[in-house]
């Protein structure tokens, strides 16, 4: 296990510059997201044509993790479908728990570079935080996103 | 015995700690993480225990369990000696007038909440006033908001200066003669501050108020006094000092603890039951209600005989050094902000470092094998205070070494350049 795994250049690049990191007026969806355990907290903004995740924003404050997922996940869903974005949701969430790598992640794209996380298991709520509030934003859903909440939903 | 196979620090008088021998008697010091040797610097969170703790635990389980105070049997009457020796062990060790004045609880948190529900709610009315401080920990601040709605009660709080200190001169405007309570951490636990309390103390008890201390971070680095410090309740944990988990210590003046109602009914606490009429038993156990934690009491007994063989003193003068240390290391790394400045502090250092969040900071250390403990520490004001999400905090002990504070420098260095 090597910290690079974790850190890739990919993570330290999206943490220092994240993309779409702005607070988006005219969203059609929002939800927050927080993890009491080390006070990462962000709000990620939806703005939707139909079906299709037209824009996709987040701000807020966390780890590098934490951050660097958030800021691929906007560049991952933006343009795709609900449905095609709730279907990456599921392969994000086995991807970063599942214990052997059966999930390829090539198809993946630049959100292959979290593959490394699963084998820091503290890190795991940091990186799927911002998935679970997509997750609620689509959802409509209106009580904040707590990776303490409901256990049974975790990692 | 020469001096080669003396146990440490016996008889030593003031030489200081021989480190390199203490940590022999630490078996988890030994061991490695992530393949490199472990650098244990989160002892605010939890200490490590000698074999002695260890061995005392084994042998009290091995020899002599039975349940305390009811057989007539050999065993139960050893178990009931060991555990009451553990009493009167602990009574010496801080001083306290009697052990009666010892009550054995699950640790700092639960001696708190005793205090709240079995002398607070008795005795608070609509109106009155709980004093603490803003460096408190969770757990000296959630008993008395639980109180507070309870009874009526209001909560005020001393305010905190930017160094981390307590502001003494806002002090006495907040005692009224509606305040009952000043419940204060002697050493906060986020940020090392070593809070002036007899100050406090002086001001409170002039007024007739009623004071708590919680000590969870101060018994195992300083030599505490109960009378000396002039407190109605002092609390503290176990597991910081040593000792197993599970246990802990609430000290209460007799007189008050006489006063107060049970706090939990059951076994042990009750001289007499009958459907019509319960007789509690005397203090201390008539908070003790139940089968309690023998192997625990006994276990504390051993990290406080520990402790004194070192001498808290010399424990003090060790923990200060590496804290010199580790200031002048970590305040060399650019980018680097201390958190709790306070001129007296433990060997506690808060830390934040720019473009590194704690919490990956607290990631890159464990992979070269330093444990610090990352987060709020569970003081979510005092967070807020600095306007912080979280700090990196690191906590030493006597066990704790200079090669591991130049670890702990090195490996903060390490995290910087991987985010540059």
């Amino acid at each position: 296990m090597d910290l690079r795994d974790l850190y890739r250049d990919v993570i330290v690049d999206h943490n220092r510059n994240p993309r779409n990191f702005r607070v988006m007026p005219d969203a059609d969806r929002h939800a927050e997201g927080f993890n009491p355990l080390c006070g990462d907290r962000l709000t990620l903004y939806v703005k939707l044509e139909g079906d299709t995740i037209r824009d996709v924003s987040f701000e807020g404050s966390g780890c590098a993790i934490s951050v660097a997922s958030a800021s691929l996940l906007t560049e991952s869903v933006k343009g795709r479908g609900v449905a095609e974005a709730e279907r990456l949701f599921a392969t994000m969430h086995e991807l970063l728990t599942s214990p052997d790598a059966t999930i390829d992640p090539a198809p993946l794209g630049k959100l292959g570079a979290l593959s490394g996380v699963r084998e820091f298991p503290a890190r795991v709520k940091c990186a799927s935080l911002c998935w679970h509030t997509l997750d609620a934003a689509l959802h409509s859903q209106a009580e904040p996103v707590s990776t303490e909440g409901n256990p049974a939903e975790w990692p | 015995m020469n001096a080669v196979t003396h146990p440490v620090g016996r008889g030593r008088g003031e030489a200081p700690l021989d480190v390199a021998r203490v940590r022999l008697d630490f078996p988890i010091l030994a061991r490695s993480v992530n393949g490199q040797p472990l650098a244990y610097l989160d002892n605010a969170a939890s200490s490590q225990r000698p074999q002695s703790v260890i061995d005392a635990i084994s042998h009290y389980y091995e020899h002599s369990h039975a349940n305390v105070h009811r057989g007539v049997h050999a065993l139960s009457q050893e178990a009931t000696d060991l555990f009451e020796g553990a009493r009167r062990r602990v009574q010496h060790f801080i001083n306290a007038r009697t052990p009666r004045e010892i009550v054995f609880v699950r640790g700092t948190t639960e001696a708190i909440n005793l205090v709240a529900q079995s002398w607070g709610r008795p005795a608070l009315r609509q109106g009155d006033e709980i004093l603490i401080s803003h460096l408190e920990h969770h757990a000296n601040i959630v008993p008395w908001q639980l109180l507070c709605e309870q009874t009526g009660a209001r909560l005020r709080v001393i305010p905190m200066t930017r160094a981390g200190e307590l502001d003494f001169d806002a002090y006495p405007d907040l005692l009224s003669d509606r305040t009952r309570l000043l419940a204060l951490a002697h050493v906060s636990n986020s940020l090392g501050t070593i809070v002036p309390v007899r100050r406090f103390i002086a001001e409170a008890r002039r007024r007739g108020v009623t004071v708590l201390l919680d000590g969870a971070q101060a018994v195992p680095h300083m030599k505490v006094d109960v009378q000396a410090l002039d407190c109605d309740f002092y609390c503290f944990s176990s597991h910081k000092m040593c000792g197993p988990t599970g246990i802990g210590v609430l000290y209460g003046r007799e007189a008050l603890l006489n006063a107060m109602p049970p706090w939990q009914g059951g076994g042990d606490m009750i001289l007499a039951v009958s459907f019509e009429r319960t007789i509690y038993n005397e203090v201390p156990h008539k908070f003790e209600a139940g089968t309690p934690h023998i192997a625990g009491a006994v276990g504390l007994a051993a990290a406080v005989d520990y402790l004194e063989t070192l001498g808290l003193e010399r424990i003090a003068a060790a923990e200060h050094q590496l804290l010199t240390h580790a200031n002048e290391r970590l305040c060399e790394i650019p980018g680097l902000t201390l958190v709790g400045t306070a001129p007296e502090k433990c060997a506690v250092v808060s830390f934040t470092l720019d473009g590194v969040h704690p919490h990956d900071l607290g990631t890159i250390l464990d992979h070269q094998g330093v444990a610090i403990r990352t987060g709020h520490h569970c003081a979510m004001p005092v967070m807020e205070f600095f306007g912080l999400p979280a700090t990196a905090r690191a906590s030493f002990s006597f066990y704790n070494t200079h090669d591991e504070v130049e670890r702990l420098a090195a490996a903060v260095e390490l995290a910087r350049r991987m985010f540059a």
